[in-house]
């Protein structure tokens, strides 16, 4: 079954929703879109440095996106300048950076597109092993943040004065995106991976009581939107990473006449 | 629970000589407080006087640049912040808030959205809550905590007089009942609730404390607060014989409950009476 390339993809794709979901939740909740952004771009980097000095893919996206989050840290600490400010010269910084590393590398001939992009005929066995023990090594240290993490997105000073440790767990949870990060740029592409972790979490939102009905149901959308997408990247020979976008584009959209039907009824509060 | 633990007369927690320097200035210095078991503390003072700091400082959340902090070993703590903003796009229904920081003893919660007032929005989205309802909804989440050390940063805000009333009777209960200590700050510098037993009136260091009767008779009250100073601390004294249901029947003293519209009693005073000074006794301690 595995020699299918496609079925390689499709267990990889499924692997990355699967975390992106309740990750995605938690940037949307603390409105982490451009930090999420800005990690994913350098992943080029990573890439770049990757192949300079000869080591695992995976392993140079995720060391450059832990330390791009931790030069934000740093960075923040000076007060200088806004986040926004700061994330959008890390973004492009890292991004310009990884493509000039790699037009100075000649004796390379790397895919650009697919890996800006994704590209499915790139999932190899090792891939969908690495993916599936990484996604489970996301889930079980995000549910152990799970509830500071929370707490901390509704109060931070609450949760610190009630006990519990919001940072310790926002710093954990900067090395989770790193790793959703490195590990989702072969199924969907660098300049995507935010759409993965966004739109599934935007569309559960209207059907979801509670954050954790939330997550799950991000998860499962997430997993919609790359079956769709990798069917239709088969069927139609588009790029991976977009297909699975405009599938997850589909989902959002149909979702929105769903959800103001339900705001329409009368709500049953006093 | 850790209240059995914690020994009687000691204090919850304890700040001596604090200092918090934020950008070359000072925001609050030499700072003394104290908070016993079954103490209510209240906090007074201008706008930017400190009182939030002070109250962080206590809660651990800011770390001062001078002076100690000794809170008692396996302290809870809940805590009620002046401000919070909730991101819509994280569905909270006031039932999940509740366990937000931990999980709870059972039937707390219910108990807490009950004393509160707010038993029938148990399944509300919290962002669909007023600000009335909201303050209610954080009071009965740091309620059901049942924790030791019960801090409340302006907790009456945006309730209106007649449940500012209520949420300090309430207040007043909780220490009653549960015998924690109470950490208030409050939103206005002239009233102060009638159960406090300790007043702080904080500008930028310890202005004057003591009950609250002294501090509204102390000079360094009157010169910060200037003429209307003089009218001096007023104290919320009143009876209640009765409860407002959420759905406007009465629940009286006795537990009886009547649909018709109720009579307001002789000791049924809604309005807070104002202290002249002289040692006037407040009526309800709790």
């Amino acid at each position: 079954m595995l020699d299918d390339f496609f079925v390689r993809a499709l267990l990889a794709g499924i692997g990355v929703a699967v975390v992106a979901g309740p990750l995605g939740c938690f940037v949307v909740w603390r409105r982490m879109a451009y930090f999420g952004d800005t990690m994913a771009h350098s992943a080029l980097l990573g890439v770049a440095l990757a192949l300079l000095v000869d080591i695992d893919m995976t392993a140079g996206v995720f060391a450059i996106a832990v330390a791009v989050s931790a030069a934000l840290v740093l960075l923040q600490r000076r007060q200088a300048l806004s986040t926004d400010a700061l994330l959008g010269i890390l973004s492009h910084s890292a991004l310009a950076l990884g493509l000039v590393i790699v037009a100075f590398m000649t004796w390379v001939r790397i895919d650009l597109i697919g890996y800006l992009f994704g590209d499915i005929l790139a999932v190899s066995r090792a891939d969908v092993a690495i993916v599936w023990a990484g996604a489970a090594a996301v889930l079980a240290i995000l549910a152990f943040i799970w509830r500071p993490m929370l707490a901390g997105t509704v109060s931070a000073e609450v949760a610190e004065a009630e006990g519990l440790r919001p940072e310790r767990a926002r710093a954990a949870f900067m090395i989770l995106m790193a790793l959703v990060i490195a590990l989702a740029m072969k199924v969907v592409g660098i300049l995507l991976i935010t759409s993965l972790l966004i739109i599934p979490a935007a569309t559960a939102r209207g059907f979801s009581a509670t954050p954790e009905r939330m997550a799950v149901l991000a998860s499962a959308l997430g997993i919609a939107a790359v079956t769709g997408g990798l069917y239709g990247s088969l069927a139609f020979d588009t790029p991976s990473g977009p297909s699975i976008v405009v599938a997850a584009l589909v989902l959002f959209a149909a979702s929105l006449p769903l959800g103001a039907l339900k705001r329409r009824q009368p709500i049953e509060t006093r | 629970m850790t209240t059995a633990m914690l020994p009687k007369s000691e204090s919850l927690v304890r700040l001596e000589g604090i200092g918090v320097r934020r950008d070359g200035r000072w925001l609050v210095r030499g700072v003394d407080l104290s908070v016993s078991r079954g103490e209510i503390v209240t906090i007074i003072g201008p706008n930017g006087s400190g009182k939030s700091t002070t109250t962080k400082v206590a809660l651990g959340v800011i770390r001062p640049n001078e002076g100690r902090v000794t809170r008692a070993p396996g302290l809870k703590v809940a805590y009620v912040p002046q401000r919070l903003a909730i991101d819509w796009t994280l569905p909270l229904t006031v039932e999940r808030l509740m366990t937000l920081s931990g999980p709870l003893a059972a039937g707390a919660a219910a108990e807490a959205l009950t004393s509160t007032g707010i038993p029938h929005l148990a399944g509300a989205e919290v962002r669909t809550l007023s600000g009335g309802e909201f303050q209610r909804a954080l009071l009965a989440r740091a309620i059901a905590r049942r924790p030791d050390l019960l801090v409340l940063d302006e907790p009456v805000q945006g309730v209106d007089f007649a449940g500012e009333i209520a949420l300090y009777d309430l207040i007043a209960k909780i220490r009653a009942e549960h015998g924690c200590g109470i950490l208030l700050v409050s939103h206005d510098l002239h009233v102060v609730m009638a159960a406090t037993d300790t007043v702080i009136c904080l500008n930028g260091h310890v202005c004057c404390s003591g009950t609250p009767e002294a501090v509204a008779g102390s000079e360094d009250y009157l010169r910060l607060f200037g003429p209307r100073g003089s009218e001096a601390l007023a104290l919320y004294r009143h009876h209640h014989d009765h409860v407002h249901l959420a759905d406007g029947r009465v629940r009286h003293a006795d537990g009886t409950v009547s649909d018709d519209h109720h009579a307001h009693g002789p000791h049924c005073d809604h309005s807070p009476v104002a202290g002249d000074g002289s040692a006037r006794k407040a009526a309800n301690a709790g």
